[in-house]
């Protein structure tokens, strides 16, 4: 019997308010994602007054229940009745950004970060600021990193003297006991750097810049390199030399490999935020000798940026530069002892030529081209191979087929099936660039032999290969060259391969058009229905459903009809299945 | 070490913990000792798989008589027995090391692990709990929804403390042998964590990767002539760590020359002394366990009869060599028939480094003062000593004439051994395991005797 004052409204609030502290970890985050329906339903005073306080202690649960608690609070803001009343979510946020498990921690700044914006410049000085003061001099270090990512957001929005207390305090978490939190800080470093003034900039920035680039932990001076790139980016080009370029050169000669890795990774950035002129007179050295590392990480990440660094060399002495300076070196890497390095390089090394124009490619890329068609490696061939159209625009590909075809067929019948799964899918791309003749001279063949391969993902990929191949050589083609091979497997006393040849019929009837299908197609599928293997059964029913729409509709009523009914009738549970499942697709019944 | 020359030393017992029962179970024997950084805590493993945690009495943490009054504070099952079905292995539940991690926030962390599989563990207090439901009361039983007239929100209440030890991490299938060390680097990311043949390398985050960092395989294992037998990070340098090797040598290798530390940059070694040499000299001469000093300069390495202290920057010899039980030379044979000489005693330093510890049979355990060189054989027994009360020193002898404090080395059971033990991190306390029990002295500050 129900209450007078009963309200049915709320039981569902009420279950998901209850399901907060479930014991099942996914009844609380339904829960805590629907946050917002529950503050709705309290209104935003109670919202104010009972459900932050409860959500600020509920720290103790499950990682993912907390993240999704974190992100939902950035959202808040209406909820607790808008920009006025935004500092209501600062508590939950920052008990959320002194939990050990990084992504919460992360999710909890992020929030934070976000409804900053939403504090008035008052209510930024009385409530937010304060708290990031607590979090950078909170006893552990967990809250210290939170505090580093929520300087950059205040410090444009408050008054010069806290703007002076924020810069005290940055400085003070850059000198941190723990690496964890001069890590935080090195990560930031960059990004506090932007809403500082210049002035700061050069003298607050630069001295703190420089201290964690020398840090006794190799992992907050790779972090440091980061901050250089961005640092460099404000400051003008005359104070470039004095200030930023001796770390960032000592960067580049670290004893550590991980800093000379990060150098090297972020190589691009650094050579944009610098200009030309350092370019040319420090950063083309510094380059040669990431080329040239002795730790083979820092040489492949060096030579996946070799495209990327010579395209933004100055024009003037562009040609020069790479002729003299880094082509020598990406020669030497092309037969590097290790695997990773060559297949970074060929990767992007095809890049050149388009920058080099067509002498200097026949003249110097195209010999390491062909060396590297015949590395020992197949991720490296595979790299060539998948940017040949880079090549193709500048030389044409046929300065390459010599080499190119033995480098194919050698990958199409590699004995690893994911090499050979990825040749097959250049297979189209390659075609294109080479030529009708050129492919059913060479590699139509190779083509069909995947169609029998004994990896099913081999022979699905065929397939798909063929039905490509057919949309860039026509129907014609596929009449006269793939069509009556594919049909033959019909015959084949292997099932796996008469089916593949349903496959193929599937992929390829739409591309050959309704004649080819009604004339050569057709007869082999329905002929098949007669097959004693069920799967090939179901199978034919799978593709008259699949062909059935290319068809005319007398075809269907006269061909089709009858055979999917008597498969309908068939003893095999799963061949009666799909050939009613084809009839009422079909609308045949 | 303090001490006279009467055979009465200023360390007292202090507690013992677990049953005294001559029948002991197999799952109840402890395989790991470990303080945490502040000393607060102090952590066991044993074979059965489980981890207890004992607190330090915090009252009694200012008198300093009762310094060393640790009490339980939480109890879990670490590791499962399990069975690997492609290799038809079984995994022990066996816990072969613990370490603490520094403190982060006001939760503990300690990584655990057996021989496959690492784990990290959180330590949580909670003294709040959250009441109030809409649809139930707070026993369980259920309101009739058409009593509901308005939303309740839960309230967090006060209530006894609790203990809870939460799995954060797992980190498996990185191991085809069985893991011997884990160490945590200083820059409180990462993690290294050594088996015979290959140490890896993680980051606490990362449970799905870990890089391999050394390996010694050789491509034919009819080649083997090494194993690794123990690892450790430097204290402050997180680029440096070292490994133990079974032949008696410690390499040091500097991860920032290459992501593979196949090349040491430093070799460790003492050119073996010919007249002493025999058929045991290799299996003597292997390291059971490897630890730095906390400032850095100094590496201690346990062998089978032998602590040895070794200067980084001196690699040809150690600085150091103290002899654990020298007078066993004579007893490797036996030693070797009841595989004695197999036992990995580990070693430990004292929190300013002025001493070091280490294990022996007969339950005795070896304090050696680096300074003053001398040393001391106490014994780890609740029938020989009562709490608050000076142990006696020991003195192993070969001859039949015996004086108070005399053993002679045929009267040593080979079968009460201290393997496991470790250092108060400041204070003078030390932990250590018998076979199912656990000793706390502590030093007594003003010396009475």
């Amino acid at each position: 019997m129900a209450g007078a004052d009963s309200d049915d409204s709320l039981y569902p609030i009420a279950v998901l308010i209850d399901e907060l502290r479930n014991e099942d970890v996914q009844l609380r985050l339904n829960s805590i994602k629907k946050l917002s329906t529950i503050a709705l339903a309290l209104g935003v005073e109670r919202t104010r007054t009972e459900l932050l306080p409860f959500l600020t202690d509920t720290i103790y649960d499950e990682d993912e229940v907390l993240l999704a608690l974190a992100e939902q609070l950035g959202n808040f803001t209406m909820l607790v009745g808008g920009p006025e009343y935004v500092h209501c979510l600062l508590p939950p946020l920052e008990s959320l950004a002194t939990v050990e498990e990084t992504v919460v921690r992360d999710k909890a700044v992020e929030s934070l970060r976000k409804i900053s914006h939403e504090h008035s410049p008052v209510d930024l000085e009385v409530h937010f600021e304060p708290l990031v003061k607590r979090l950078a001099s909170g006893d552990w270090f967990t809250s210290r990193t939170s505090a580093c990512g929520l300087f950059s957001v205040c410090y444009p929005r408050v008054s010069s003297t806290v703007k002076a207390e924020i810069r005290q305090h940055f400085r003070t978490l850059c000198s941190d006991d723990t690496p964890m939190v001069r890590r935080a800080a090195a990560s930031k470093l960059g990004e506090f750097a932007k809403v500082l003034e210049l002035e700061y900039v050069k003298s607050d920035i630069i001295s703190l810049f420089t201290a964690l680039a020398s840090d006794e932990q190799d992992s907050v001076r790779l972090l440091a390199v980061e901050a250089g790139v961005s640092i460099a980016t404000l400051l003008p080009q005359e104070d470039l030399e004095a200030l930023v370029m001796p770390t960032l050169r000592q960067a580049a000669e670290d004893k550590s490999w991980r800093v000379r890795y990060m150098v090297a990774d972020k190589f691009s950035d650094l050579q944009k935020a610098v200009g030309p002129e350092i370019t040319k007179n420090d950063l083309v050295p510094a380059f040669q000798n990431l080329l040239k590392d002795c730790e083979a990480e820092v040489r492949a990440a060096a030579a996946n940026k070799v495209k990327e660094f010579c395209e933004n060399l100055p024009e003037d002495s562009r040609e020069t530069i790479i002729m003299t300076h880094i082509l020598p070196c990406v020669k030497e890497l092309v037969s590097d002892t290790n695997q990773h390095v060559k297949s970074a390089l060929a990767s992007v090394i095809m890049g050149l030529s388009t920058i080099l124009g067509k002498d200097n490619t026949i003249e110097h890329l195209l010999p390491l081209f062909l060396a590297q068609l015949k590395d020992e490696c197949p991720e490296v061939r595979l790299n060539i191979i998948s940017n040949l159209d880079c090549v193709n625009e500048v030389i044409g590909i046929r300065q390459l087929s010599q080499s190119l075809l033995p480098a194919i067929v050698e990958l199409a019948e590699d004995a690893k099936w994911r090499v050979r799964l990825a040749i097959i899918e250049y297979m189209p791309l390659l075609a294109g660039q080479l030529g009708v003749e050129f492919f059913d001279e060479k590699l139509n063949s190779l083509c069909m032999a995947w169609l029998v391969d004994h990896v099913y993902a081999i022979r699905e990929a065929a397939t798909c290969n063929l039905m490509k191949l057919v949309e860039k050589f026509g129907a014609e083609w596929a009449q006269n060259t793939i069509v009556p091979k594919v049909l033959g497997m019909a015959n084949d006393p292997n099932y796996l391969h008469r089916m593949t040849t349903l496959f193929c019929i599937n992929a390829l009837s739409e591309a050959c058009g309704q004649e080819i299908t009604t004339k050569h197609m057709l007869p082999v599928v329905l002929k098949m229905s007669n097959d004693q293997v069920a799967n090939v059964r179901f199978n034919v029913a799978k593709s008259l459903q699949k062909i059935g729409p290319v068809l005319d509709s007398n075809c269907l009523q006269t061909e089709v009809k009858p055979v999917l009914e008597k498969l309908a009738s068939d003893l095999d549970i799963d061949v009666k299945y799909f050939a009613q499942e084809a009839i009422s697709v079909l609308a045949l019944a | 070490v303090s001490g006279d020359g009467d055979g009465q030393s200023r360390w007292c017992l202090s507690q013992v913990k677990g049953a005294v029962d001559d029948d002991v179970a197999e799952a109840d024997i402890i395989s790991a000792v470990e303080f945490n950084h502040s000393g607060e805590l102090l952590a066991t493993g044993d074979r059965g798989g489980r981890i207890v945690i004992f607190q330090q009495e915090q009252e009694s943490k200012n008198i300093p008589q009762c310094r060393a009054e640790y009490n339980v504070y939480s109890t879990f099952q670490s590791h499962e027995p399990e069975f690997d079905y492609l290799k038809s292995l079984e995994i022990e539940e066996k816990i072969n090391k613990i370490r603490w991690l520094p403190q982060k926030n006001a939760a503990h962390f300690l990584l655990s692990t057996n021989d496959k599989t690492i784990k990290l563990w959180k330590i949580s207090e909670r003294d709040k709990r959250p009441e109030g439901y809409n649809l139930k009361e707070e026993d369980g039983r259920y309101r009739h929804p058409s009593s509901l007239t308005t939303l309740r929100v839960p309230v967090f209440q006060p209530m006894n403390l609790m203990v809870e030890a939460s799995p954060r991490r797992v980190y498996a299938n990185a191991h085809t042998y069985h893991i011997n060390s884990i160490s945590v680097n200083s820059d409180n990311e990462t993690y290294l964590s050594a088996d015979d043949l290959r140490i890896n390398l993680w980051h606490l985050d990362f449970t799905d990767r870990s890089f391999n960092i050394v390996d010694i395989k050789p491509s034919n294992m009819e080649e083997l002539t090494e194993v690794i037998t123990a690892s450790e990070f430097h204290p402050l340098q997180c680029n440096t760590f070292v490994y133990g090797s079974s032949k008696g040598t410690v390499r040091l290798c500097d991860m920032r020359a290459s992501a593979l530390c196949d090349q040491h940059s430093k070799l460790f070694e003492e050119p073996e002394d010919p007249s002493t040499r025999s058929f045991f000299s290799e299996i003597i001469s292997s390291i059971s366990d490897v630890k730095f000093s906390h400032s850095g300069r100094y590496m201690m390495t346990r062998d089978y009869l032998t602590l040895k202290i070794w200067d980084l920057h001196m690699e040809s010899q150690p600085v150091e060599t103290y002899q654990v039980h020298g007078f066993l030379r004579s007893k490797l044979c036996s030693l070797y028939e009841n595989d004695c000489i197999f036992d990995k005693f580990e070693c430990c330093w004292k929190g300013d480094d002025s001493e070091v510890m280490t294990g022996s049979y007969n339950n005795f355990f070896r304090m050696f003062n680096r300074d003053a060189q001398r040393d001391l054989t106490l014994e780890a027994s609740w029938e020989n000593c009562s709490p608050g009360y000076p142990l006696k020193t020991w003195r192993v002898c070969a001859g039949s004439r015996r004086k108070r404090n005399e053993i002679g080395v045929d009267c040593l059971d080979f079968s009460r051994k201290i393997l496991y033990t470790s250092w108060h991190p400041q204070d003078n306390v030390v932990a250590l395991a018998t076979v199912n029990n656990l000793y706390i002295f502590q030093e007594k500050l003003n010396p009475e005797f």
